[in-house]
C-alpha cells in the first residue's frame, strides 16, 4: 500500500532465504576476468537481434523510450547459532524487466523466464501504457564499456566453498567469548551475493555489469547480574570472498562487545531541545534521512518534497558540502552503471551551502532537462528504477570534534545508530540512538542509550553551527527502504554540531 | 491455482532430495500473480503486471541443515542446485534440533471454510481496476486550493502454495487480496507539505471499498496543517488504530520462540506471570474466515490454532516453530502470531478521548526502535493536544520513551474500532503516564 515514509535500517543486511551454493546451476565454468559482453549475452541466452526483436515490440504504441534489464542474481547466507555455524541458505534469482516511459508514465513487466514469447508478452504489457501507433523502429546497437569498475573481485562468492566461509564465522564467536566473561550468545552471520546484468535500452545502449557484495555480522547478548543488554557489529563491502579476513573477524569481535558491555552503564538521559555533537561516521544517518531523501527527485518532481523549489538556493552554512557518490571502491553503496543504464558518478547535492543538484533516474532528469545522475537504482528485476542514494557524506570542515563537545554546556554526543526514517513533505526526520554519552560542561560523561531523535530537514541543516576535519565512511549493512523496494547503501560524516534537535527520554 | 505439473515438480525435487542424500525433506512451491495501476492527479502514472514462481527445499542432511530456493523450474538445473546444496550442507556442524515436525501436528483437511480466495478474482477486468484508481483520486482531486498533488493506486494478488514433506504432510494454500490506497500532499505554513494517505485492503473485490478513501486521505492531511511541538512532560496517550503496530510489534518480537532460546528478551521466563495490565485479553486466530492473515497451517505444515497470547494480562504463550521447541524442548506453537485482536472494547475512539480528557492522541509514528533484550523504547510521533476530550492543536517533532512492560502495564482502554484491512486488527489504545520529549 501507498505509504509517505521512507525507512533505513542498519541492523537489516541479513537476506531472507539466502545462502551459499555455489549457483552455477546455469553457469560454466566461469571467472569474472572474462566477462565479457557475448559471454553475459549467451548466459542470458539472448542474441543481440532478439533484443532489438523485443525492444521494437515495447516501442511499437509509440513510447518515448523502453529498456529491458535482465539478472541474475545468486544469495547465500551462512549462520552460526550456538556455538556452531549450522545453517546454510542459497537462492537462486532471474528474470528480466522491461520498461516503457511515455512523458512521466511507466508501464512495466517482468518475466522470470527469458525465451522470446515471455519477453514479447512483458514488452506487450509494458507498452500498454502508451496508446499510439509508431512504424517498427530498428535499434542501432551501441555497447557501452564502463568506464571503471570499482569493485574488482580477486576471488568470486560462486567458486568459493561453503568450507572456506564457516573459518571466519567460528573465529568471531570464539573472540566474542574469550574478550568478555559476561557474554552470553553470539550470533555470527555471513552474507554475500552476486548479480550479472545485461541492459538494453532503445537508444541503443548495451551494458552489463557483475556486481559482489559481501556481509559479516555479529550480534553479541551478554548477562550482568540479571540484567540482559546486546550489541551487534558489523560490515559489508562490495568484493568477493578476499573481504573475509583475520582483520574484519577481530574489528567486528571488538566492536560488538564493545557496544554491548556500554549498554550495563549507560542511562536515559531527560528528554527535549539540546545540542548534540553527531560523531564522525554513522552520523551521516543525518544526511541520509534529514537532506538525501527530500533530494530524490521523484519527490521534487511531484513537488512533495520540503526541497521541492530550493534547487539554487542556500540551505545551510557555506562551509557544508554533502554528496551522494556511486564511484567509491568497493562501497556498499558503489555503482558501475545504475539501474537504467547510466554510468556511475559523484553528485554535489550540497556545495558550499548551496542545494546544487536534484539525485535523479531517467524520468525525473527528464522533466527537470538535466543529465540523469546514476541514482536511478532498483531492489531487482521485479521494480521499477526510482531515484536512490547511493554512498551519501559530507565533506570535512576546519573544526575539531573536542572543541564542539567544549562548547556544549548540557547536550548529548552520539556516534551508534540503528534506524532512521523521514516524512517527505512535514521535513521531520528521526534517528535511533543505540549509545552515546551526556555532555555536562563541556565534557564527555555518562554513556546514554537507546533514545530517539528528531528534528526537521531544512532547520537541522542550517542548524549544523560546527563541521570537524575528521570525516569517516560508516561501512555497516545500511539498507535504505523506499517504495517497497530495499537498497544498499552507505553513509558517512565528519564530526557536526547541530545546535538544536529534540532527543527522546525521561522527565523528572 | 497451483497447477497439477508444478505439485508433481515439487515431488519430484522431494524424492530427488532424498536420493541425493537427505534423510528429509520438505519442499514448498510459491506461485502468483499481481497487477497494479498507479495514478497521478488525473493521470496513469505506472501500471505493472506479473506472474512469479519460486520453489523452497529444505535439506536434513545427516543431522545437518539448509535451505536453497530458486525461481527456475527446469530439471536439469534443479538436479545441479539441490546436488550443490546438499554437498554444501554435508559441511555444516550436526544440529539435533533440525528435524521434520512430529506428524501427529501436520495439518490435515482443506481450507475452504476460511474463505481466502475471491472466485471472481479472474473477472475483475483491467478497466475496472484503473477506473477504481482514477476514481478514487478523482474524489478529491481539485477539490481543495490547498491540494499539491493526489497519488493513488489500485493493487490486487492471488499466491497460491503447495508444500509437501517427507513424513507425510501435503498441504495447499490459495489466497486472494485487493487493495485501494490515496495519499496527498497539502500546502502547509511556509515550506511544509503536510501529507497522509488511507487505504483499505481485503480478500475479495465485492468487500473492497471503492468510495471514501480520498476524502479520508485529505481529511487526514488537512487536519495536520500548522504541527507545532509541545512541551516536554507526562501525559496520557490514546493511540489511533492505525498506528498501534508499531509498539505491539516489540511484545511479539519478545514472546518470538528464536529471541526466548538466545535469552533476548525482555519477556524471558514470563509465561503465566502477569506481565501487563490485567484489560489485556489479546487472542491470536489463525482460523478466523475471510481475515487477512488467516491460515489452516503454518510453513512446517502444524496445524495453526486459536489462542490466547494475554489473558487478563498473563503471558500465555511464546511463538516456537519446530527447531526453537526441540532446542527448548518444549511444544511447537506456530513460529508467528497470525491473525490478532482484543477480546473486546471500552468505546470508540472518541469515547476515549472524552474518557483522558486531557492528554495526547498518536496518530503516527516517525522511526524509533525498541530494545528486545530490555524492553526499552523512543519513538517519534505526530498527534493532537487533546483538551477536555477534544483536539486543541496538531503536534509534530516530539518523543515518546519508555519501557514496553511499564507502557502495557498502563493500558487503560480499549478502542471498537478495531481496523480489519490488516492481519493485525488493531483498536485505538488508551495508555496512562507517557513520557513525551519536545520544547
Amino acid at each position: 500500500m501507498s505509504c509517505s515514509r521512507r525507512e533505513f535500517l542498519k541492523t537489516g543486511g541479513m537476506l531472507a532465504g539466502a545462502a551459499l551454493i555455489p549457483g552455477a546451476a546455469l553457469l560454466e565454468s566461469f571467472s569474472p576476468k572474462e566477462l565479457t559482453l557475448q559471454w553475459v549475452l549467451d548466459h542470458f541466452k539472448v542474441t543481440e537481434n532478439e533484443l532489438r526483436k523485443v525492444m521494437a515490440i515495447a516501442m511499437e504504441n509509440g513510447g518515448d523510450y523502453a529498456d529491458i534489464f535482465f539478472e541474475h542474481t545468486l544469495d547465500s547466507m551462512l549462520v552460526l547459532r550456538d556455538g556452531k555455524v549450522n545453517s546454510t541458505s542459497s537462492n537462486i534469482d532471474f528474470g528480466v524487466g522491461i520498461r516503457v516511459i511515455k512523458g512521466d508514465q511507466t508501464g512495466y513487466a517482468y518475466t522470470e523466464n527469458v525465451t522470446m514469447s515471455d519477453m514479447i508478452r512483458a514488452a506487450r504489457t509494458a507498452a500498454k501504457i502508451a496508446n499510439g501507433i509508431t512504424g517498427v523502429k530498428t535499434t542501432q546497437i551501441k555497447e557501452f564499456p564502463l568506464k571503471k569498475n570499482y569493485y574488482n573481485v580477486i576471488s568470486s562468492w560462486e567458486e568459493t566453498a561453503v568450507k572456506a566461509k564457516m573459518p571466519f564465522l567460528q573465529k568471531v564467536n570464539d573472540k566474542i567469548f574469550s574478550l568478555d566473561k559476561r557474554v552470553s550468545r553470539v550470533i555470527v552471520s555471513q552474507t554475500d551475493s552476486t548479480s550479472y546484468i545485461l541492459f538494453f535500452n532503445s537508444d541503443g545502449v548495451l551494458m552489463h555489469d557483475y556486481r559482489p557484495m559481501g556481509t559479516l555480522g555479529a550480534t553479541c547478548i551478554m548477562e550482568q547480574k540479571g540484567q540482559i543488554e546486546n550489541g551487534r557489529s558489523a560490515r559489508a563491502y562490495r568484493m568477493g570472498a578476499e573481504f573475509l579476513t583475520d582483520d574484519l573477524v577481530e574489528t567486528i569481535s571488538q566492536e560488538a562487545v564493545k557496544q554491548t558491555a556500554l549498554m550495563f552503564d549507560a542511562i536515559k538521559p531527560k528528554g527535549g531541545e539540546m545540542p548534540v555533537v553527531m560523531g564522525a561516521g554513522g552520523s551521516g544517518i543525518l544526511l541520509h534521512e534529514a537532506i538525501g531523501h527530500a533530494f530524490e527527485a521523484d519527490f521534487n518532481r511531484k513537488n512533495t518534497s520540503i526541497f521541492a523549489d530550493k534547487l539554487g538556493k542556500k540551505v545551510c552554512d557555506a562551509s557544508i558540502s554533502v554528496l551522494d557518490d556511486g564511484t567509491i571502491p568497493f562501497n556498499r553503496g558503489a555503482v558501475n552503471m545504475d539501474d537504467e543504464g547510466v554510468l556511475g558518478q559523484k553528485t554535489y547535492i550540497i556545495k558550499d551551502g548551496v542545494l546544487n543538484s536534484y539525485l535523479h533516474d531517467r524520468i525525473s532528469a527528464k522533466h527537470y532537462g538535466v543529465a540523469p545522475t546514476g541514482n536511478g537504482r532498483r531492489q531487482s528485476f521485479r521494480f521499477t528504477p526510482i531515484p536512490r542514494m547511493r554512498a551519501t557524506y559530507m565533506e570535512n570542515g576546519n573544526a575539531r570534534e573536542e572543541d564542539m563537545i567544549a562548547s556544549v554546556k548540557r547536550g548529548i554526543f552520539v556516534d551508534n545508530f540503528t534506524n532512521g526514517q523521514v516524512q517527505i513533505g512535514a521535513g521531520d526526520f528521526t534517528f535511533f540512538v543505540k549509545s552515546g554519552y551526556l555532555i555536562e560542561d563541556g565534557k564527555l560523561t555518562r554513556p546514554i542509550k537507546d533514545i530517539n531523535i528528531i528534528g526537521n530537514g531544512p532547520k537541522a541543516l542550517s542548524d549544523i553551527t560546527m563541521v570537524a576535519n575528521n570525516y569517516k565512511m560508516d561501512n555497516g549493512t545500511w539498507t535504505c527502504g523506499k517504495d517497497g523496494q530495499s537498497c544498499p547503501v552507505t553513509c558517512g560524516m565528519p564530526s557536526v554540531l547541530v545546535s538544536k534537535l529534540t532527543v527522546g527520554g525521561e522527565n523528572a | 491455482m497451483i497447477k497439477k505439473e508444478q505439485k508433481e515438480l515439487a515431488r519430484w525435487a522431494m524424492q530427488y532430495a532424498l536420493k541425493k542424500g537427505c534423510q528429509e525433506c520438505r519442499v514448498g512451491i510459491y506461485s502468483g500473480s499481481e497487477s497494479s495501476f498507479e495514478v497521478r492527479d488525473t493521470q496513469l502514472d505506472k501500471l505493472q503486471q506479473a506472474e512469479e514462481n519460486q520453489m523452497v527445499i529444505y535439506l536434513f542432511v545427516d543431522g545437518r541443515y539448509g535451505s536453497i530456493s530458486t525461481n527456475r523450474m527446469e530439471r536439469r538445473e534443479l538436479e545441479k542446485f539441490i546436488a550443490d546444496g546438499i554437498a554444501s550442507v554435508r559441511f555444516l556442524a550436526e544440529d539435533s534440533a533440525r528435524k521434520l515436525p512430529d506428524p501427529s501436528l501436520y495439518f490435515s483437511g482443506s481450507e475452504a471454510s476460511l474463505e481466502l480466495y475471491d472466485p471472481k478474482f479472474q473477472s475483475v477486468s483491467a478497466d475496472e481496476k484503473l477506473k477504481l484508481a482514477k476514481l478514487a483520486a478523482a474524489e478529491i482531486y481539485g477539490s481543495d486550493a490547498r491540494i499539491i498533488s493526489v497519488s493513488s493506486a489500485y493493487g490486487d494478488n492471488e499466491s497460491f502454495a503447495y508444500i509437501v514433506s517427507s513424513n507425510g504432510f501435503e498441504g495447499e494454500s490459495t489466497t486472494s487480496s485487493f487493495g485501494v490506497s490515496v495519499s496527498v500532499s497539502v500546502k502547509g505554513d511556509g515550506d511544509a507539505r503536510p501529507e497522509s494517505y488511507w487505504y483499505d485492503e481485503t480478500l475479495t473485490w465485492e468487500s473492497l471499498r471503492k468510495q471514501g478513501i480520498g476524502k479520508r486521505a485529505l481529511e487526514r492531511a488537512l487536519r495536520k496543517m500548522g504541527q507545532t511541538k509541545i512541551q516536554s512532560g507526562k501525559y496520557p496517550m490514546l493511540v489511533e488504530n492505525m498506528a498501534v503496530r508499531t509498539i505491539l510489534s516489540p511484545l511479539m518480537s519478545a514472546i518470538n520462540g528464536s529471541a526466548i532460546q538466545q535469552k533476548n528478551s525482555f519477556l524471558l521466563d514470563k509465561v503465566g506471570q502477569k506481565v501487563v495490565s490485567e484489560k489485556m485479553t489479546l487472542i491470536d486466530n489463525p482460523l478466523l474466515p475471510k481475515a487477512l492473515g488467516a491460515k489452516c497451517f503454518d510453513r512446517e505444515g502444524i496445524a495453526t490454532k486459536k489462542r490466547n497470547v494475554f489473558e487478563n494480562g498473563v503471558l500465555k504463550t511464546y511463538f516456537i516453530d519446530s527447531y526453537i521447541a526441540n532446542k527448548l524442548n518444549m511444544p511447537p506453537t506456530t513460529g508467528s502470531p497470525s491473525v490478532l485482536y482484543f477480546d473486546k472494547g471500552d468505546g470508540t475512539q472518541q469515547e476515549l478521548m472524552a474518557k483522558m480528557g486531557n492528554g495526547i492522541l498518536v496518530t503516527g509514528f516517525n522511526g524509533g526502535n525498541c530494545n528486545s533484550s530490555t524492553g526499552n523504547f523512543s519513538y517519534g510521533i505526530e498527534g493532537f493536544l487533546i483538551e477536555n476530550g477534544e483536539p486543541k492543536r496538531p503536534i509534530s517533532e516530539m518523543n515518546i520513551t519508555g519501557n514496553m512492560l511499564t507502557l502495557w502495564s498502563n493500558l487503560s482502554g480499549i478502542g471498537t474500532d478495531a481496523l480489519k484491512s490488516s492481519s493485525w486488527q488493531m483498536p485505538s489504545l488508551l495508555f496512562d503516564a507517557v513520557d513525551f520529549s519536545g520544547l
